[in-house]
């Protein structure tokens, strides 16, 4: 398939007067971080080969707050929050799908108390509800026999109760489902979330991501499944501090499917 | 003269409910010393929360093996305390046994009482193990030294104390049943005590009487004392677990308040017709601060969850940072803001009520920074709270104080902050590049 995308922004549509179906929530690791680049591309040639009517922000965008507010700084948050909005709302956006836990759990969760009320939903919970509605089809054969677990991010499972869609889409790949010793509920978490990821760790006796990446070795799995492009990191992250990159890799859900897709 | 007794038992009824109430008191002062917090909102799932986690234990099983021993102990507790009604009723009237009128039920509730009592020494013992013999790791982290550990096993020596007392008084009551004793009359089943009993085989029926009456003595007063040494004790929780269960968070656990106070300013800020220049309307208010440094500004709920902690340490056995070596301990937040609550507390008690300054606080004094900045947010410590306490909302609060009234973040912090406020992303990328990603191959 072409290497082109189609990524229409919202300004566009305005102009020819049309409104996509979903905004297409990219976030600041989907826009600037190399790997996590690679997941944005993945969900978008998925929307492509789908035809799913959608659109970015594109420069429009601006963080969401986040981190500012996990870090304390809710001033910094709410500046972010309350501009973010006032462009969401004059473009008279319903729906967000968004590939990162941290910008969906803040849209979702915060983003109403200060005028922007939208329906979020993560990209394996629109991915899947595509599988339901036949909008897009998928095939085992790539991965079918392949051990893979998958990480549950803070802020997709226990920050809002999302653990079965990411899980329903890798059973959905033919693959062997493995689950860590800690997993749903009680997962572990990469050691990224609470803007941990901005700066160096506390002094202690190990790194969170290591411990959470032995956990996900102990699973003698093909692959590591992620569905935050921060979680994705720390575990890449772990698995070549245990010097395993050559045979385990490091995947977001979206990538699984661009890939069983041959996209 | 036969009515000694009798008054002396409503004089240690009224002493040890009256100290009792005397420190419940205490305890509602210093809880409403917290801020007011919104928690009027949707109650019938406020009182399904309370019956689902609190009286029905579902969060406590997670665990199975301490769950089922605390379900021994709670349900033995509960049930056990039908059986005070009638002590009480007894010692009151100087009556012996009042419910025995209730014929066969009355047979099967000592039966169900002397049953959970042994299940309940069973249990508590098998809690002692757990935390002197197998060691559990999470019952001897740092804060648990001192009198954590010793409050911990001295509440399972009390619970020890007070069934045996039970059961011995049952075997010298049921021995005295057999002789005929006057006074003793013929009631209860003893399934437990029964063979307590055949010990006394050889004793006379005023040794009988004296032991039987010793034991139910001391368990009534035993009971009163433990009554009151909850308050000074992580055992509260049998009480607070209710009311905390009601007032925990609902919602999303990824949810975290809104500053409504700063909502004002950004919008303002924001506002296109909002004259720079206004004069600030003077309510001669002082402006409130942001986030918090002590207990006094934390929410009555976050002082309530202080207070309802009993340091089973689940939380922090789940957290990221401490299961990697890191200071920071959830279960330590709270008993922080308990002892500093405390301490406010007693110069309250020492100044009339009125609070005087005494150079402390709960930021530093009792917990550090490096404590609060090696938080995840995962709500890791949230979801393991058998009793909905929120140890990440005080951590939270207390980052909030650090960066907007001291600017005292992590230096990588303030380079992310800096970041966001200039280009819009945590790293230094011009915002006009953020649709690069979609022409590069």
């Amino acid at each position: 398939m072409a290497d082109t995308l189609k990524v229409p922004t919202m300004a566009e549509m305005f102009a020819a007067g049309e409104k996509p179906e979903v905004l297409f929530w990219v976030g600041c690791a989907g826009s600037f971080d190399d790997r996590a680049k690679k997941i944005t591309k993945a969900f978008v040639k998925i929307l492509n080969k789908a035809n799913i009517s959608f659109a970015v922000l594109g420069t429009e965008e601006s963080c969401t707050g986040d981190p500012a507010k996990r870090a304390g700084n809710e001033f910094l948050f709410q500046m972010q929050a309350v501009t973010n909005i006032e462009v969401m709302n004059a473009y008279e956006i319903k729906k967000i799908v968004t590939t990162c836990p941290h910008c969906f759990n803040t849209i979702k969760n915060e983003y109403p108390g200060l005028g922007g009320t939208y329906e979020v939903v993560h990209h394996t919970q629109f991915l899947k509800q595509l599988l339901e509605e036949g909008r897009i089809t998928m095939e085992g054969g790539t991965f079918k026999g392949k051990r893979i677990t998958f990480h549950d991010p803070c802020y997709l499972g226990r920050a809002n109760g999302v653990y079965e869609a990411p899980r329903e889409l890798i059973r959905k790949l033919d693959a062997e489902l493995v689950e860590m010793k800690s997993c749903k509920q009680r997962g572990l978490c990469c050691g990224a979330g609470g803007a941990q990821m901005f700066k160096e760790p506390e002094k202690g006796n190990k790194d969170v991501n290591i411990e959470r990446t032995e956990q996900a070795l102990e699973t003698t799995p093909h692959i590591i499944a992620a569905g935050c492009p921060f979680c994705n990191t720390m575990m890449t992250d772990g698995v070549k501090n245990k010097e395993k990159e050559g045979e385990i890799a490091v995947m977001d859900i979206a990538e699984l499917i661009a890939k069983a897709e041959d996209l | 003269m036969q009515y000694i007794p009798n008054i002396l038992f409503v004089a240690i009824l009224i002493v040890g409910i009256g100290y009792f109430a005397k420190n419940i008191g205490k305890l509602r002062r210093n809880i409403l010393l917290g801020k007011d917090t919104e928690v009027s909102d949707d109650k019938p799932t406020r009182w399904r929360n309370m019956l689902r986690i609190a009286f029905g234990q579902s969060k406590m099983v997670v665990r199975p093996v301490a769950g089922l021993l605390h379900v021994i102990v709670y349900v033995g507790f509960i049930i056990i305390n039908i059986e005070v009604l009638e002590i009480v009723i007894d010692g009151i009237f100087g009556t012996h046994r009042i419910f025995e009128g209730l014929g066969p039920v009355y047979d099967f509730l000592i039966a169900s009482f002397e049953i959970l009592a042994l299940l309940v020494i069973i249990a508590v013992i098998a809690f002692w193990v757990r935390r002197n013999i197998i060691k559990l790791q999470r019952f001897l982290k740092p804060e648990m030294k001192g009198w954590p550990k010793k409050d911990g096993n001295l509440i399972l020596y009390i619970e020890l104390v007070l069934m045996l007392l039970f059961l011995t008084m049952n075997a010298a009551d049921f021995r005295l049943q057999q002789l005929g004793a006057e006074h003793y009359v013929q009631a209860g089943s003893f399934p437990v005590s029964q063979y307590i009993s055949n010990w006394f085989t050889g004793m006379d029926i005023s040794s009988l009487i004296l032991l039987e009456r010793t034991a139910w003595w001391l368990h009534i007063v035993g009971i009163l004392f433990f009554l009151n040494y909850l308050y000074f004790s992580k055992h509260l929780h049998i009480l607070l677990a209710f009311p905390n269960t009601f007032y925990g968070k609902l919602g999303p656990k990824g949810k975290f308040q809104n500053l409504e106070a700063v909502t004002k300013e950004v919008k303002l800020m924001l506002d296109p017709n909002a004259d720079p220049f206004a004069a600030p309307a003077d309510t001669g208010d002082v402006p409130s601060k942001f986030g918090a440094s002590d207990v006094m500004d934390l929410s009555w709920v976050q002082l309530l969850n202080a207070y309802t902690c009993t340091e089973c340490g689940r939380c922090t056995s789940e957290c990221p940072a401490n299961q990697t070596g890191k200071k920071l301990s959830p279960r330590k937040i709270m008993m922080d803001t308990r002892d500093r609550l405390e301490e406010v507390g007693k110069i309250l008690d020492a100044n009339k009520g009125e609070f005087k300054e005494d150079g402390k606080q709960l930021l530093d004094d009792y917990i550090t920074r490096e404590e609060l900045w090696a938080c995840t947010s995962c709500n890791a410590c949230v979801e393991a709270c058998p009793v909905s306490i929120d140890p990440l909302s005080i951590i939270m609060d207390m980052r909030q104080y650090l960066v907007m009234e001291q600017s005292a973040a992590p230096s990588d912090l303030n380079n992310m902050m800096g970041n966001i406020e200039n280009n819009g992303a945590p790293w230094p990328f011009n915002q006009m590049d953020r649709l690069n990603w979609s022409t590069e191959s």
